[in-house]
């Protein structure tokens, strides 16, 4: 005879194993579709490249000195890739730029947003993901219409006399940067709303009534509530902004590589897939890095104001 | 009784679809995209009954990694002349010996036996041009003829200036202003090309691809360019000039190959026969505008195409042309360093 606690046992093996034979295919997912991948970058990473694109299967470890140290091809010395670092730091500054326009920008939207009453806060919500309907190179393309010296801005001011020759804004660090504002702007604004949204404006009436100064109350009461939010939007406008391809691209006109345009020189022309590869690791790194430093000084001050 | 209608209806929605594919074979064509006349595919279809699809592709390094890979389905691809050896030597193309079809007779005589291929054992004469400069004559009215457009380019283009970023390309057109050869690992040589390089840089505007639109709208002054969308630049502007580069300029050409994997071998050698006909070669080029080594095709081809000095090489520029080469990995290594070192 099995005793109760058999019995309970029992159950709960079984219950485990339910669980885990339900979550298998989920797991396999995560597995096969987001891990393998990856897998074979890395592997990728330490091979040796065919002589017309593909790997060869021997081992090299060529790539990953390749990303950090570059032999000069006229005098032979061995030095830091200063070709890579340039353009690993152009990427990075553009990112953290990027960041911060749409934080200035998405701030004010949002709390203009939160502000507004139930019915119509909706329809502003709406607005704003409108954008996400269209295709990634389409909004670019729209951009670069209304900039181009031909364009929509360059025509009304020479129309109205402010300017005797079009400014040259398209092919310049301005346009990139114009271009990644307006494309990543929502994706900063929805999750601040989404904070904002919950925010108790009576705490907001009180700081007033304590005879705190507008800015005291959006630095010592809005801001530390709807941080966040703040976190997720950068969050979420670093990475992809980090890897964006397509904008700088577009409006930058082509001339300056950034990382994501390195990376596809050696899948492509370049025929070096393992320095491709071992790029985009290092590029990951990069990211992982500066999530883990941004979450933790996050977390610290957190803890400072709770 | 369920699975009967179940049954019922997968034969009927099967005799639906092989009644909808009617045609008495299909022909599955790896392309470049906007390159591929859809009145000719209709032509080709009508005549042979054959159901024809066609996908594209961007650069000849993704149709190579793609067709490496297996399993595309693909029965015809068109490389470009620099990477037909190695879709020879890698074993991914069937010989099908176009050199002895029926319409083999047609192709020009400097055609018939290029080095990428010699003897036309597997490859037919898709599209050929050149790669040179392009001007606006309304901004710069001084002689074109030259690379030093793009690498010492006059103050008048200064910052009005576009270069294709094709690596080859401007390799190639960088060794030639300097004096080299191409494919070149000479470093005395090399060293030059990237000073050049280097120093021009700050004078160009841009490294795009859409050059016909931004030439078009003015963004452009000048490009380094291929014939074929220079001739739409001209048609659209008619200050817009085709320059052939005293230095010498590159020549190339893309080929119709049939891959070793493909299913429909018959259909497609029909179809490789089909295009070395003057009418139908003459047809692939109204679309796409290149020039198609086809013998007697010029009296089919449109009219804004007969003389048009992007098309039909000047005399006294023909000699200066050169079929671009793939130059070794070693060499192409090097190159890919100074492209870094241009672009960083």
């Amino acid at each position: 005879m099995a005793t109760a606690e058999e019995v309970a046992k029992a159950a709960e093996r079984r219950d485990v194993r339910d669980r885990w034979l339900l979550s298998a295919p989920a797991l396999l997912v995560i597995l096969f579709a987001a891990t393998g991948p990856l897998l074979i970058v890395l592997v990728y990473s330490f091979l040796t490249p065919g002589a017309y694109g593909d790997v060869k299967w021997q081992f090299s470890a060529d790539a990953w000195t390749s990303v950090f140290l570059e032999r000069d091809i006229f005098d032979d010395t061995l030095s830091l890739a200063a070709a890579h670092v340039t353009i690993f730091w152009r990427s990075i500054k553009l990112a953290v730029v990027t960041t911060l326009a749409t934080l200035a920008l998405g701030f004010p939207t949002a709390y203009f947003m939160a502000t507004r009453s139930e019915k119509t806060r909706d329809l502003w919500l709406f607005l704003i993901t409108i954008p996400f309907w269209t295709n990634l190179l389409i909004r670019t393309f729209a951009v670069l219409q209304i900039i181009r010296n031909e364009g929509i801005v360059n025509t009304i001011l020479l129309k109205l006399g402010i300017v005797s020759a079009p400014i040259q804004i398209l092919y310049t660090d301005t346009a990139i940067l114009i271009g990644m504002a307006y494309v990543y702007l929502p994706l900063m604004v929805l999750p601040i709303y989404a904070s904002m949204e919950k925010l108790d404006f009576r705490l907001v009436e009180a700081g007033y009534d304590l005879y705190a100064t507008r800015f005291k109350v959006l630095r010592k009461i809005i801001f530390p509530l709807v941080k966040p939010g703040v976190i997720a939007g950068s969050i979420l406008v670093f990475i992809p902004a980090l890897g964006a391809y397509v904008t700088p691209s577009v409006l930058g006109g082509g001339k300056n590589m950034m990382l994501s345009n390195l990376i596809e020189l050696q899948f492509g022309q370049g025929r070096n897939w393992p320095l491709g590869s071992a790029l985009s690791i290092t590029v990951m790194i990069i990211v992982m890095a500066a999530l883990l430093a941004y979450v933790r000084n996050a977390g610290k001050s957190g803890v400072r104001h709770g | 009784m369920n699975w009967k209608t179940t049954a019922t209806a997968m034969g009927l929605a099967l005799l639906a679809s092989t009644g909808l594919a009617r045609a008495d074979g299909v022909l599955n064509i790896y392309n470049w995209g906007n390159y591929t006349s859809p009145d000719v595919i209709k032509k080709f279809e009508a005549k042979y009954n054959i159901k024809v699809t066609i996908t594209d592709y961007d650069s000849n390094d993704t149709a190579l990694a793609k067709v490496r890979q297996g399993g595309t389905g693909f029965d015809i691809a068109v490389p470009s002349q620099t990477y037909v050896p190695i879709w020879i030597k890698e074993g991914l193309v069937q010989e099908t010996d176009p050199g002895q079809m029926e319409n083999a007779k047609n192709i020009a005589p400097e055609w018939a036996n290029p080095d990428f291929d010699p003897g036309r054992k597997y490859t037919v004469p898709w599209a050929w041009g050149t790669i040179g400069v392009v001007v606006n004559t309304d901004a710069y009215k001084g002689p074109a003829n030259t690379w030093g457009i793009i690498f010492n380019t006059p103050d008048e283009l200064k910052g009005k200036t576009n270069v294709v970023p094709e690596m080859g390309d401007v390799m190639f057109a960088a060794i030639k202003y300097v004096g080299g050869q191409q494919c070149t690992n000479d470093k005395a040589v090399l060293k030059k090309v990237r000073d050049l390089l280097v120093a021009a840089k700050p004078n160009w505007i841009a490294m795009e691809y859409n050059t016909i639109e931004k030439m078009g709208a003015g963004d452009f002054k000048a490009t380094s360019d291929w014939n074929g969308s220079a001739l739409r630049q001209r048609l659209a502007n008619p200050a817009i000039h085709f320059n052939y580069p005293k230095e010498g300029y590159g020549l190339w050409s893309d080929n119709v190959v049939v891959l070793k994997e493909a299913k429909n071998v018959e259909n497609a050698k029909l179809f490789q026969n089909f295009i070395m006909d003057p009418e139908n070669a003459a047809g692939l080029s109204a679309f796409h505008r290149y020039a198609n080594a086809i013998t007697g095709s010029d009296k089919y081809m449109p009219a804004d195409m007969k003389d048009a000095p992007e098309v039909v090489i000047p005399a006294d520029a023909k000699p200066l042309g050169e079929l671009q080469q793939m130059c070794a990995p070693e060499t192409q290594e090097l190159y890919t360093k100074i492209w870094t070192e241009l672009q960083k």
